[in-house]
């Protein structure tokens, strides 16, 4: 997961970058001093998970979530027993640490963030079902019917995804976020900032790489263990 | 009467000694630094800032393992955002005893 850590002390964030070293699903990107920063950072950047400190000057954790449209999971970090309630009317919100973070509370901590992923993943399966098996993409003024099944994977380039399929090549005005989240996730899986691939058209995989027909796809670090996960190993 | 201990930073670093000397060095730069700030807000009688300040120090005093000395700063904390001064001695008791272990 791509993290980021927010916290006004400097002390706070070597810590928990410390103890997220533990965890090969938690890979921490970037970290801030100042809410305002990451805001900044986060217009540009997605991420899956932040460590967010809710005491901080002018601009507090809360108002931090509440200035994100759609806020990543966010674990809480505070000094304070005292906002635990207000903190879990957030639905992004999967746990409250008390500081000082013990190895033992950040362990339960990162279960508990497992557990709500694979929920909605669970989720995403089962709304899916009865969905379209098609979708509809738009080139040049046409809007084309493209079997989900038959995409091989989707790349990133610029402002445009190409969709690559058994029979053809689409290029399409589009993000691979709104892709996604249109592609069944049983199916599908980001392997990379720039590539969707179908799981089911995989050849072989080798370490940093994945070839999908005939072309060779590059793993991120950060996504390596979702793949494997998703694979029929023997 | 409880002194200063690393057993936290320890405990976090897993035996990692380039990570204890980083934590160390961060402690050593910022601590005084939020110290003087922290007085002059006091001084100034800008107790809601001070209330600010202690909390941001009292993270500092809980990793050194001061387990009562972060009651009391959390107490203190409270106390400053109604005006309320009387722990400031022992408060800074605490801060004298933290600057003397960080050298």
């Amino acid at each position: 997961m791509n993290t980021i850590v927010i916290d006004d002390d400097a002390a706070a964030l070597l810590i928990i970058k410390k103890l997220c070293d533990s965890y090969d699903q938690v890979t921490v990107n970037k970290e801030f001093t100042s809410a305002i920063e990451a805001i900044k950072y986060l217009n540009t950047n997605s991420v899956d998970l932040v460590f967010l400190d809710i005491h901080m000057p002018t601009f507090s954790g809360f108002d931090f979530i509440e200035t994100l449209k759609t806020p990543p999971k966010i674990i809480l970090t505070t000094s304070d027993k005292d906002f635990a309630l207000q903190a879990f009317e957030y639905d992004c919100v999967v746990d409250y640490l008390l500081k000082p973070i013990t190895k033992e509370r950040f362990h339960k901590a990162i279960l508990k963030l497992d557990n709500a992923k694979k929920d909605e993943k669970l989720n995403t399966i089962v709304s899916s079902k009865g969905d379209a098996d098609f979708i509809y993409v738009s080139v040049e003024r046409r809007l084309i019917k493209i079997n989900i099944k038959d995409i091989s994977y989707v790349e990133a380039k610029g402002d445009y995804i190409s969709i690559k399929t058994k029979v053809k090549n689409y290029i399409v005005h589009s993000t691979l976020k709104k892709i996604e989240d249109k592609l069944p996730s049983n199916l599908f899986l980001r392997i990379h900032r720039s590539f969707i691939i179908n799981i089911t058209e995989i050849v072989d995989i080798e370490d940093n790489s994945v070839l999908v027909e005939k072309s060779v796809i590059p793993i991120s670090r950060s996504n390596k263990g979702e793949l494997m996960t998703r694979l029929n190993l023997l | 009467m409880e002194t200063p201990n690393l057993n936290y930073i320890k405990e976090i670093s897993g035996g990692d000694l380039d990570f204890e000397a980083s934590i160390l060095e961060v402690l050593k730069k910022e601590f005084p630094v939020d110290c003087l700030i922290f007085e002059e807000n006091f001084n100034k009688k800008s107790y809601e800032e001070a209330s600010n300040n202690v909390h941001k120090i009292k993270h500092k005093i809980s990793m050194l393992g001061l387990n009562e000395g972060l009651q009391l700063a959390s107490k203190f904390e409270n106390d400053l955002k109604k005006c309320e001064v009387k722990l400031y001695e022992k408060f800074v008791e605490i801060l004298k005893k933290i600057h003397v272990y960080l050298g």
